[in-house]
């Protein structure tokens, strides 16, 4: 069960700064970001990429996105 | 449709929507839209809110069409690719109070962080002081957003509530068609409207209008935002929409250069001035509000478009506080600033720091 990061409903870049607080501390090589606009999907997915992490899962669920990141 | 789905969030795509931003900005400046005023988002509210007759400064009063295709143009691509999602209720009074004082400093600077990137592209130097005062404002706002500060989640609601925006932008294009203009008059039925001044000058309503709605359409895909481009990089030093912005002063530099638009220098500039210092505060005090409240002022609107209320919140804002500016003696004139403006930048300045220290969560 990876640490889930809740950012539905959060305006930018509140999404992007949740995730890479995430995966800044270190305590996870797996993450699950929920978030509820295509834009914030955008902005994880390509923050993520920054950081060197890599998209292993995206379902849309409820009305909005869960996307899965890992470290490569 | 994929492929255009990714094509617009890709690097290119967004510069291809900058340059094209530029460009037609530009070209609705030959087309008769006020000097170094192709498009203005904060000017163009503020002529809108005169049109209705929100404050009764003669010169700039006009429904723009450009406005209300921005809108409809990303509700239109925002119900094509399934991405109109009725959402609003994140902290909505606080965005209209951002809107009000985001718009009475852009009308100190006299002009959005748009026009900035337009004034500069056609010569102007005194934009630099705005833009310089624009990244500030954004510098702050990003200080804020970093200790937690948040407005707080919105909630989906009802497919007619995120439609409530939208219909007010055709409700004022109604308006628009039922009372057009009439030569020599500053009125037509409900509407006021402009004999001299920026608010006279304005392209044909049909070319407003599409471009416009190409604007919105493609500004929705690519999800451009000039103030995340500033945040963005000081935040995460990430570059993908200050490529857009970029892009939008370089192509409308070149279209400035090839149509004969490019005037270099301080003085004398269409719809400025030349105090440096208030040009550079008042476009601090829009930066911070648009950074709190998560866009640009064209932003807003695509947002408005694709369903969100609390944008939509913030540009009834900005309209309102427009009025103020006009109504208060808030706002710039090519003469300098307004009586009342360096009050008004310096309460600004305080209602956006009160938003920005108390509305915070504790970062997990």
């Amino acid at each position: 069960m990876s640490t889930i990061v809740d950012a539905r409903g959060l305006s930018c870049p509140q999404p992007v700064i949740l995730a890479l607080n995430a995966i800044r501390t270190g305590k996870d090589s797996e993450l699950e970001v929920l978030v509820d606009t295509s834009t914030s999907r955008e902005n994880v997915s390509r923050a993520a990429m920054s950081q060197g992490w890599e998209i292993v899962s995206l379902k849309e669920e409820g009305g909005g996105f869960r996307i899965g990141i890992r470290k490569k | 449709m994929e492929g255009l789905k990714n094509l617009f969030s890709t690097r290119w795509g967004i510069i291809g929507t900058g340059a094209v931003i530029g460009v037609l900005a530009a070209l609705l400046q030959k087309m008769g839209n006020p000097g170094n005023m192709g498009v203005c988002v904060a000017c163009f509210e503020r002529d809108i809110a005169g049109a209705i007759g929100l404050h009764r400064a003669a010169v700039v009063q006009y429904v723009r069409p450009e406005i209300i295709g921005f809108v409809l143009g990303s509700l239109v691509a925002a119900y094509l690719f399934r991405e109109f999602r009725p959402r609003m209720g994140s902290a909505p009074v606080v965005r209209f109070v951002l809107g009000a004082f985001a718009m009475i400093g852009a009308l100190v600077f006299l002009g959005c962080p748009w026009r900035a990137a337009l004034r500069l592209a056609g010569g102007d130097g005194s934009a630099i002081f705005g833009i310089l005062g624009l990244i500030g404002g954004i510098w702050l706002g990003a200080l804020f957003l970093r200790g937690g500060y948040s407005l707080g989640r919105t909630q989906s609601s009802y497919t007619s509530a995120g439609w409530v925006f939208p219909l007010i932008m055709i409700g004022l294009l109604v308006l628009r068609f039922v009372f057009p203009p009439i030569e020599g008059q500053d009125k037509s039925g409900v509407l006021f409207y402009s004999l001299k001044g920026p608010g006279a000058m304005h392209a044909a309503l049909a070319v407003s209008l599409v471009v416009g709605l190409v604007v919105g359409f493609i500004a929705q895909r690519s999800r451009f935002c000039t103030m995340g481009a500033v945040r963005d990089f000081i935040l995460f030093r990430q570059t993908h929409l200050l490529s857009g912005f970029v892009a939008l002063i370089a192509a409308a530099f070149v279209t400035n250069l090839i149509v004969g638009q490019f005037h270099p220098g301080f003085a004398g500039q269409p719809v400025a001035h030349t105090m440096q210092l208030w040009n550079f505060l008042g476009m601090a005090l829009a930066g911070l509000a648009f950074a709190l409240a998560g866009g640009c002022p064209g932003r807003q609107l695509f947002l408005a478009g694709e369903g969100d209320g609390d944008a939509a919140v913030f540009v009834l804002g900005m309209i309102t506080g427009a009025a103020f500016s006009h109504n208060f003696g808030l706002a710039s004139s090519p003469a300098g600033i307004g009586p009342n403006g360096i009050p008004a930048v310096i309460i600004g300045f305080a209602v956006c720091l009160f938003i920005g220290l108390t509305m915070r969560q504790k970062v997990s």
